[in-house]
């Protein structure tokens, strides 16, 4: 698998997680924009992204700095995050 | 997925981005157990809060203590009490650590030379009348003259229902002593006779409220949106209540499902270590508590929700702009 499409795999299962966590409408997973602006376009806060980052935690085995929360605005960002915590 | 930019004008959007990013997490604190007034109607001491711990007397520890609310994540102290400003020294504690409200009677004033910025809010309970029944003087014969033209002071006018028919007055009042007002309602927490609320009332003083906004802009910080949720205690077809309250102390909040709450808020006693339930008063029956702070951070914490049409989300634009304004996050 290249990094890229591990990349990708991990942006769909954030967005997916997202989605079903969040219940947010009218968007799949390959649908959603990964660079969309969390916070400001969907209305995101910091208690909807502790929600989502305790399931991916347990789902990839890694932690979440809370104080990091502020810098993870996107689905791309938060996908980084995890490849970086994962390596 | 609906959008924000989807939404909203590109006049609405800027204001939207001023706020959006803004994470404020805010906690309160019982500087003092003591206060200059006894207030009939005050959750502190008609709930018993005033005996809860014994205070923390040394300067010093408060300092330690609200270092550590700093690494905690809190960016905004509410001071309240007891009377915060018989303790001058811990407020100054927390205004030179964090940015600091202050919630005060006004009978003493704060000197703006130790603190030139800090926001504060006087509390008024209604008119001479309504005030001297409540509170045994008319408080704000003296508050007036120790704040006239504070730029940094609002007057937080708790309404009666003694008081439909007659805001205005005080408004005007407020007003020519060129200073803000914010209004909310009394919870009545001592059942004092003739100061319960009926729902006629209530939708009247909603109109009321309403015109004060558009009559006295300039003095009025409020949105048509808080008064119909802080009248009707309804917002997008949900009620206030425990299962529903923002501003309950995390470490007590074991509810389920989790409603949407404040991050790490707590509410801490004057010994820094005991915690109390919520933002007031701990015997308050939540489905009739009409505090105003509680029924704003409820609509703000429910951003998402407002995110469904151009009105709904323009509401929480306008509710999260007025608390940003009285915790002076934004200018007036």
């Amino acid at each position: 698998m290249t990094t890229v499409s591990a990349r990708k795999d991990i942006i769909i299962h954030v967005a997916t997680v997202m989605i079903e966590e969040l219940k947010l409408e009218d968007v799949t997973p390959e649908t959603f924009n990964p660079d969309i602006d969390l916070v400001d376009e969907i209305g995101i806060d910091s208690m909807d992204l502790a929600t989502v980052a305790l399931v991916l935690q347990d789902e990839y085995g890694m932690r979440f700095d809370e104080d990091d929360y502020p810098k993870l605005t996107t689905i791309r960002l938060i996908a980084e995050y995890i490849e970086k915590e994962l390596k | 997925m609906i959008t924000v930019s989807s939404l909203l004008d590109d006049q609405w959007y800027e204001r939207y981005k001023k706020i959006s990013k803004l994470n404020i997490r805010s906690s309160i604190y019982d500087v003092t157990n003591r206060c200059n007034l006894r207030c009939k109607g005050c959750f502190f001491f008609s709930s018993n809060e005033h005996k809860a711990a014994k205070e923390e007397m040394n300067v010093e520890n408060w300092e330690q203590f609200i270092e550590m609310e700093k690494r905690r994540g809190v960016n905004l102290a509410i001071l309240i009490g007891g009377e915060p400003t018989l303790c001058l020294d811990r407020v100054e504690a927390f205004y030179k650590r964090l940015p600091t409200f202050c919630a005060t009677n006004g009978l003493i004033k704060v000197p703006r030379d130790k603190f030139p910025d800090m926001m504060v809010g006087i509390s008024l309970w209604g008119d001479e009348k309504d005030e001297k029944v409540l509170r045994g003087k008319d408080s704000f014969a003296i508050s007036s003259k120790n704040y006239e033209g504070d730029e940094y002071t609002y007057y937080l006018y708790t309404i009666t229902p003694r008081q439909i028919g007659k805001t205005e007055r005080i408004i005007k009042k407020i007003r020519d002593i060129g200073v803000k007002v914010h209004m909310q309602l009394l919870s009545n927490d001592e059942g004092v006779d003739g100061f319960y609320w009926r729902d006629e009332e209530l939708q009247d003083l909603r109109f009321e409220l309403d015109e004060m906004l558009d009559h006295y802009p300039d003095t009025v910080v409020s949105s048509r949106y808080y008064h119909k949720v802080i009248t009707t205690g309804n917002m997008l077809d949900r009620s206030f209540g425990w299962m529903e309250c923002p501003s309950v102390t995390e470490s007590f909040d074991s509810r389920e499902p989790k409603p949407k709450r404040l991050i790490h808020f707590i509410r801490w006693a004057s010994d820094l270590k005991t915690m109390h339930r919520c933002c007031t008063s701990e015997t308050r029956d939540c489905s009739t508590c009409k505090d105003g702070a509680a029924h704003m951070s409820w609509v703000m914490v429910n951003k998402r929700a407002h995110i469904r049409t151009a009105e709904d989300l323009r509401n929480w634009i306008e509710v999260y702009e007025m608390f940003a304004k009285l915790y002076r996050f934004i200018p007036w």
